[in-house]
């Protein structure tokens, strides 16, 4: 009885709290059950031949849970920016969880792809062409405003390009550097970058036009713009949900590609012993960079997209609490594991952007007490924080090659064993 | 082979370049800042005592940075943790200072500078004592709840904690002071001058917080050379597993360093808020990051190189805000920290250890 319920207990808590949260939420009574059935069958199958159905089952509700909402606002608003943290979580996992450079300054990437947007899709640079502006393959809508107009697909390219140099130049000085070495000279540099960030509109580049609107933030930004499809809507949810979660499909995708690739291999090596990699012919500088470059790259999608679906790209937004943030995804979700990582970008962006703000705020006054839990949200996600590592500190779906070091103590450890024998 | 035979090969010019530069380079990036500027007053003003101002104050500033540093350079040589909660512990110091201090047990509106002078003296000492020990019981507490349990998890993970505790200390001082910066009482007058030495004016809170700091770091230093404590904590920060195997108690140990830190902590809220004469809740995170950049600044683990890049730091911090412009001044110390980190990967101070090989 005892073995049942510490097996299925758990279970049982996740889908009562689902269900509430379902119930808030205000998600299609059908689409719950739906997910916790498939959840359950994902849990209690993890590992056989069904994964792979279970997986397709859950892609194919994703794909048409938006037909089952309000189109406008509400629950798919929150959704499409949890799809997009979940990919700069991704994008951190390949520094932070495959090559195992701790990055404290990831931010700098959102900055970086977010400015692609703002400088390449907006009116901003108002001046350029004689106030013509430049329009590359942009709708009618846009195409008569001044600025510089690119397509968002070709925005999309220039971000991956921009923030991949970006990355690979932040990266160089950390060469020589080890550990938490690394993690501060990231951390200078997303500051650097926030702080140029916010002081960008004192910057001239020349006739009248500034680097970054600065605080006020660069604002409208185009919206997203495909070709075959009319230009997204801002009262229309839909085709953005549809666009992030295709940007997760394809991240996850490269992650997986990657992950069992050379380059993946080459990452893992260096992560479990630098010296060790290097003597069997890694090359570090190649290795490094390209794990720097291939992180930032995600984060310069995820930025871009960001700043056209939020409108604005402001300068406050790029602050060193948003690279931890990001970073607490990926440790909370698991250090290298994919499905973790995602499940654990999911997990964290909803409960600062939805679970705080909309579902648990009334619960005080509901039990008579006189405060807003808002007034307390940094509190409960950081005790959530400090809860969920102590409960599960390897993350919530552990890398398996980390699991079994853990567990069955290769390298690892703190050699308690040793002293215990003495005893 | 022709090379071997040769017997004093030339060295080729981009080695000694490279050599050169590990050995001078540091010290002429630390220097440009302060060089530019003399030379700029040397021609405009025709004496340097702007740039003396600038480098008092930012002593003064770098020996609270000092403080803080000393707790993050302490945590992380003994169990390599970056323990981002240390500076809201220090915010936390700094806030329980102001309490006692304007508690009605010293009068009806609390200590006030109009308080006799024995009498002020003695309540700060009092309040320096009482913010010493909440910083580090909190610090202790902090420890026992959110890292001990996880010393044997993967090494990230008691850093996703130390955010929480964060964030979660952050909170407690919105909630207690409010989210704007607060001014509290100048008791000390620290903007009164005490002497004018060649146009250099060194103000009461200068010599509050250097004269406050120099006792601080030197009692550490010694207990941590000289005591068994200390024996202790330099075992387990070179090898936790040896000095366990050698009776001594790691747990203990490591918890009396939080300990430590706390109190330096602490010791530092109390001279903020003396100095600056403003609290608020997010200070702790800014000082956070400029005690940590001091840290790694002065090598990581090393408590003199703490001390060092804090005040180091405190001085570029100055100079930017007066010449450069506040705005830009995170910007400057952090470029100032990634040119450290390309000449000397361990820090000023810091020995060449297998992290920064």
């Amino acid at each position: 009885m005892s073995e049942a319920i510490r097996r299925f207990g758990p279970a049982a808590i996740g889908v009562a709290v689902a269900l509430y949260i379902f119930d808030k939420i205000e998600m299609d009574p059908f689409m719950s059950v739906v997910i916790i059935v498939l959840g359950l069958a994902a849990w209690l199958l993890a590992d056989t031949k069904y994964s792979k159905w279970i997986g397709v089952a859950i892609l194919v509700w994703a794909i048409v849970l938006p037909l089952f909402h309000d189109s406008g606002q509400g629950f798919i608003d929150d959704a499409n920016i949890m799809l997009a943290y979940v990919v700069m979580a991704l994008g951190l996992n390949i520094v932070v969880g495959f090559a195992g450079l701790l990055d404290l300054g990831y931010v700098a990437f959102f900055a970086f792809g977010a400015f692609c947007m703002g400088w390449f899709g907006s009116s901003f640079f108002a001046g350029v062409n004689d106030g013509e502006g430049i329009h590359i393959f942009v709708s009618d809508l846009v195409s008569q405003q001044a600025g510089i107009h690119a397509n968002f697909l070709v925005v999309v390219i220039a971000a991956v390009i921009i923030t991949a140099m970006a990355g690979a130049l932040i990266g160089l000085p950390t060469l020589r550097l080890r550990g938490d070495y690394i993690a501060i000279v990231t951390l200078a540099f997303g500051e650097i970058i926030g702080r140029v960030a916010i002081n960008g509109d004192s910057i001239g580049l020349g006739g009248g036009e500034t680097l970054t609107a600065g605080r006020q933030g660069i604002t409208p930004v185009d919206k997203i713009d495909l070709p075959f499809v009319d230009v997204f809507q801002s009262l229309n949810l839909r085709p953005w949900y549809w666009t992030a979660l295709a940007m997760v499909l394809i991240v996850l995708f490269v992650n997986f590609r990657l992950r069992d690739s050379r380059l993946g291999r080459a990452w893992i090596a260096l992560r479990e012993d630098e010296v060790a990699a290097a003597s069997m012919g890694v090359p570090l500088v190649r290795t490094k960079l390209m794990a720097y470059a291939t992180g930032a790259a995600f984060g310069g999608i995820s930025g871009a997209f960001l700043a056209s679906y939020l409108n604005t790209v402001n300068a406050d937004q790029f602050q060193f609490s948003f690279s931890i943030f990001v970073l607490a995804m990926v440790i909370l979700g698991g250090l290298g594991s994919i499905w973790g990582v995602t499940v654990g970008g999911l997990v964290l962006a909803f409960i600062i952007n939805t679970f705080i703000p909309d579902i648990a705020r009334s619960w005080p006054r509901d039990v008579g007490l006189d405060f807003d839990l808002t007034e307390i949200s940094f509190a409960i996600f950081g005790f959530l924080l400090v809860i969920m590592m102590i409960l599960r500190p390897e993350g919530l779906i552990p890398e398996r090659r980390r699991q079994i070091e853990l567990h069955e103590g290769i390298g690892g450890g703190e050699g308690t064993d040793l002293y215990e024998a003495r005893v | 082979m022709e090379a071997a035979s040769v017997p004093a090969p030339r060295r080729a010019a981009s080695d000694v370049a490279r050599e050169w530069l590990s050995k001078y380079g540091l010290i002429a990036v630390l220097l440009i800042l302060p060089v530019v500027y003399g030379l700029q007053d040397l021609s405009d003003e025709g004496d340097l005592s702007r740039l003396g101002n600038n480098i008092v104050d930012g002593l003064s500033n770098g020996a609270i940075w000092a403080l803080v540093a000393l707790g993050y350079t302490l945590v992380y040589g003994i169990i390599e943790l970056i323990n981002f909660a240390h500076g809201e512990v220090f915010m936390i110091g700094s806030f329980v200072a102001v309490a006692v201090w304007s508690s009605t047990i010293w009068g009806p509106n609390g200590l006030t500078p109009q308080t006799a002078t024995l009498g002020l003296i003695a309540g700060l000492f009092v309040t320096l004592i009482v913010s010493m020990i909440a910083s580090s019981s909190l610090n202790v507490m902090i420890e026992r709840v959110g890292y001990r349990p996880l010393r044997n998890a993967p090494k990230l993970a008691p850093l996703i904690t130390a955010v929480g505790f964060s964030f979660i200390l952050q909170n407690v001082g919105l909630l207690w002071l409010g989210g704007s910066q607060e001014g509290v009482t100048d008791l000390i007058r620290s903007q009164k001058e005490v002497t004018n030495i060649a146009g250099v004016s060194i103000s009461r809170g200068d010599i509050l917080s250097i004269g406050a700091t120099i006792p601080l770091v030197f009692l550490l230093t010694t207990f941590i050379a000289k005591s068994r404590m200390g024996k202790a904590m330099r075992a387990t920060a070179q090898d936790r597993e040896a000095a366990k195997l050698m009776g001594i108690n790691v747990d203990t140990t490591i918890s009396f360093t939080f300990l430590l830190g706390g109190l330096m902590a602490g010791a530092a809220g109390l001279i903020y808020a003396l100095y600056q004469t403003t609290i608020w809740y997010f200070q702790g995170f800014t000082a956070g990051l400029v005690a940590f950049t001091a840290a790694v600044m002065g090598g990581i683990g090393n408590l003199r190189g703490a001390v060092l890049g804090g005040l180091i730091i405190g001085c570029i911090q100055q100079i930017s805000d007066n010449r450069i412009g506040s705005e830009w001044t995170p910007a400057v110390v952090f470029s100032y920290l990634v040119l450290i980190m390309v000449f000397r990967p361990q820090g000023l101070l810091g020995e060449e250890t297998r992290e920064a090989g």
